[in-house]
């Protein structure tokens, strides 16, 4: 949001309805995930959405360091949110930063309200985000990312995550934004969905918004989760897909 | 990031599992509902207002009364008589901790181990990086997993070295009734123990090991192709070595004479015939 | 997790079969694991880079900013390594500030690219003394499997000879162009295992070594740049030999870096 700076406003909607790229207000960038790409990791995934590249790794469950963060009778789950130096225009110092840690916190609570923490008490389930290339809607690439590590980690969870903004760009609720309209729009609203109930586990915004204009949001928002879902099981389907009927022939 | 697949699980097409015929493998990912009419929720699964879903990315196992999902993934999930290899990680003064590739490390107490151990003196008998085969004992729940050194086939192991496959190909790594091992060990000469965590044990000559080795990489990567026991066989005899040399080989000098496992297949660990509800159960769902 | 350990048989394996000239993944002493480089990785970067050894991935960015010069250095731009060896990479590895394997990676790639003098850096002086450019080389590591710190330079290298000064961007010139790479400087680690020295280690590789030892040359046959690390010594008839090795593998991985094939 703001900055708008010395910076000309793009025209974010045209006469026909069209954002700055083309796409209708209800559309999706283009989402690539590939899960599992990682060696050492114990589940992996990466996610190439509109012009993000987003990898995310999971490690665990395993022994919690530092300990005096061991749970007794859960798993803790942590999480790294982290933006590579040359992922922005202007060169992101390295470490950590306030807005960093605001991120890793709501995604990993967000993962804590999903997974079965419980089946592993003392133990620590360690999710790593790095944006290496950012164009708006990186904490929702780096959720969906996660979510599909997290399965390829065989993590119990409810269900996958999927995850993404609705904003407000020329007065319309658009799904998705980029950065163009990240920057000059009037809201974003990311939100991640549990599809098996229907419910959010990952809410912020910032912007103006009508509670009329909201509850279109949510309804928006919602329907793309489900869209990026498909794409999530379909990444995790072409991973782990049986060649049909080697189970006949093996037994 | 085009390339680049961890070993384990190679793409294979793109399948929609419901268009498989009954009695293929169905693989089921976190959330999805499944056929579960009659059915109680098993291992992998969990249930809300009377529908039971997938809590795991795996294989759909149903086994009346409970319906189960396989882990196609994931770190090596401890159970009960598993006998398993584990790299000593921390001595303490009555038990070492073990790293067993579970979520936690498992302590072996000395009172667990064939040796008659003074307080403090645990070092003189493992160390760091030390490997054993221990047997699971119990898990209680706080996570804490028990294993003893006690009984036939666990102790030290001495020589050889370690290869590490995904803990869920070791149904196909052992193969039906031990065969697969079998196979290897024909071919090879190698001595070969797998561990229920995926931890293979492999001894011989240099060549031997490199061979064994091979092979079970090429299982681990390739476990859910058809074919496979024909390729793993193709492979051994391309890359050379006798038939002749039989399946075992003398085992390396030991300084515990309890400590060398037998050469496995079947009756030795990664085979546990029997237990057609565990994963363990190897061959059957595979 | 800092308490991976490494089954000591599995390293004694290593070490036998290095005796006999042979490494766990069937490469002989000398072979590097299959190298590729995807120039262009990271849109929002000057230059970049995506950098594999075998199951080792590496990607590296360049940005360009206008700056300051140092004092010392009136006619001269600013040149900054930085490697981030993320917990993302490895079990091995925590968050948290750099350590010192991260710190050590930096300057180790950062000592070539300053010795072979592989930009000019008199070229990114825009006004002496007052205004430069600062060319700073982020690398982050994605997959450990060893031999980081040739991964990084290839990365490294590779960014920089596809970077383009923003110069338009910044409003300095009417146009951006080219960083000039006026020298390709790569570097070649190897690990002594028992009598055997090996190119290119594995994780494995390097826990069983017994020293490691990097030597960075450029196109021009010169040696600019060695670190010796972890346990364990040298020979100078070693380090002749490594040499020797090192400009045979850096001229084929110079080739990579500049767009072409091996």
């Amino acid at each position: 949001m703001g900055s708008v700076g010395a910076k000309e406003v793009p025209v974010l909607l045209s006469p026909e309805g069209l954002r700055v790229d083309g796409r209708r207000l209800d559309e999706l960038r283009p989402l690539r995930i590939q899960a599992g790409p990682l060696h050492q990791a114990d589940g992996s995934a990466f996610v190439e959405w509109g012009a993000n590249k987003v990898m995310a790794a999971v490690y665990g469950p395993r022994e919690v360091h530092p300990r005096h963060l061991q749970q007794n009778n859960k798993a803790v789950i942590q999480c790294k949110y982290n933006m590579a130096a040359f992922s922005v225009d202007e060169r992101k110092r390295p470490g950590l930063d306030r807005r960093s840690q605001e991120i890793s916190k709501v995604i990993a609570e967000a993962f804590e309200s999903v997974v079965f923490a419980e089946e592993f008490p003392r133990t620590s389930i360690d999710i790593y985000i790095e944006v290496l290339q950012a164009n708006a809607g990186t904490r929702c690439a780096g959720l969906v990312a996660a979510s599909v590590a997290l399965a390829d980690a065989g993590i119990p969870m409810v269900d996958l995550l999927p995850a993404v903004a609705v904003g407000k760009v020329a007065g319309e609720i658009a799904l998705d934004l980029k950065k163009e309209e990240d920057n000059f729009g009037e809201a974003d609203l990311p939100m991640a969905l549990v599809p098996q109930s229907g419910r959010l586990v990952l809410l912020q915004m910032e912007g103006h918004m009508t509670p009329e204009e909201l509850s279109k949001a949510l309804d928006l928002g919602v329907v793309g989760c489900k869209s990026i879902y498909e794409k999530m099981k379909g990444a995790l389907r072409d991973r782990y897909t049986v060649e049909p009927s080697a189970a006949a022939e093996a037994a | 990031m085009s390339q680049g697949h961890r070993s384990g699980h190679r793409r294979r097409g793109r399948g929609d599992s419901s268009s498989h015929p009954p009695g293929d493998r169905i693989l089921v990912l976190p959330g999805q509902e499944l056929p579960a009419a009659g059915l109680r929720p098993g291992r992998g699964t969990y249930r809300v207002g009377g529908k039971v879903y997938a809590s795991i990315l795996g294989l759909l196992s149903p086994k009346p009364p409970f319906v189960h999902v396989v882990p196609l993934s994931g770190r090596y999930i401890p159970k009960p008589e598993d006998v398993v290899i584990g790299t000593v990680t921390d001595c303490q003064g009555t038990f070492w901790l073990l790293d067993i590739g579970a979520p936690r490390w498992a302590p072996l107490h000395m009172t667990g181990t064939p040796w008659n151990v003074e307080i403090g003196e645990t070092e003189k008998y493992l160390r760091v990086r030390d490997s054993v085969v221990v047997r699971v004992e119990n898990l209680d729940a706080t996570g804490r997993i028990g294993v003893t050194m006690i009984g036939e086939g666990l102790g030290k192991l001495e020589g050889g070295t370690i290869v590490n496959v995904s803990p869920a190909r070791v149904p196909r790594v052992v193969g039906r009734g031990g065969s697969m091992i079998q196979t290897i060990t024909r071919h090879t000469g190698a001595q070969v123990a797998v561990g229920q965590n995926g931890r293979v044990w492999v001894n011989g000559s240099p060549e031997a090991i490199a061979r064994a080795s091979d092979a079970l990489r090429l299982i681990d990567e390739e476990g859910q192709r058809r074919g496979l026991t024909e390729r793993v066989e193709s492979f051994l005899v391309a890359s050379g070595g006798s038939d002749e040399s039989g399946p075992t080989l003398p085992p390396r000098e030991s300084a515990h004479r309890d400590a060398v496992p037998g050469p496995t297949a079947p009756g030795g660990p990664g085979d546990e015939p029997g237990d057609s509800d565990t994963l363990g159960s190897g061959a059957e769902d595979y | 997790m800092t308490n991976e350990v490494t089954a000591e048989i599995r390293t004694a394996h290593i070490l036998d079969m290095a005796a006999e000239g042979k490494r766990l993944d069937g490469r002989g002493p000398d072979e590097y694991r299959p190298i590729s480089i995807e120039p262009g990785f990271v849109a929002t970067a000057d230059g970049s880079a995506l950098v594999r050894i075998g199951e080792t991935a590496v990607v590296s960015g360049i940005k360009l900013e206008p700056g300051k010069p140092f004092p010392d250095t009136p006619n001269a731009g600013v040149l900054t390594t930085n490697a981030e060896l993320v917990p993302l990479s490895s079990p091995m590895f925590e968050p948290g500030p750099p350590q010192p394997g991260a710190i050590e990676v930096s300057r180790v790639v950062d000592r070539a690219i300053r010795a072979a003098e592989a930009i000019d850096l008199t070229r990114l002086c825009v006004t002496p003394g007052e205004k430069s450019w600062v060319c700073y080389v982020d690398i982050h590591v994605l997959d450990h499997a060893g031999n980081l710190i040739d991964a990084a330079m290839l990365a490294g290298v590779s960014a920089l000879a596809h970077a383009t000064v923003p110069a338009k961007r910044f409003g300095i010139a009417e146009s951006d162009y080219p960083l000039d790479l006026q020298h390709v400087p790569t570097e070649c680690t190897f690990v002594r295992l028992g009598d055997t020295i090996v190119v290119d280690p594995t994780v494995d590789e390097e826990q069983a070594a017994q020293g490691r030892l990097t030597v960075a040359t450029d196109e021009l046959g010169r040696v600019v740049a060695m670190q010796k690390g972890l346990v364990g010594a040298f020979s100078p008839d070693d380090v002749r030999d490594v040499v020797r090795r090192a400009l045979v593998h850096g001229d084929r991985m110079r080739v990579l870096a500049r767009g072409g094939r091996a």
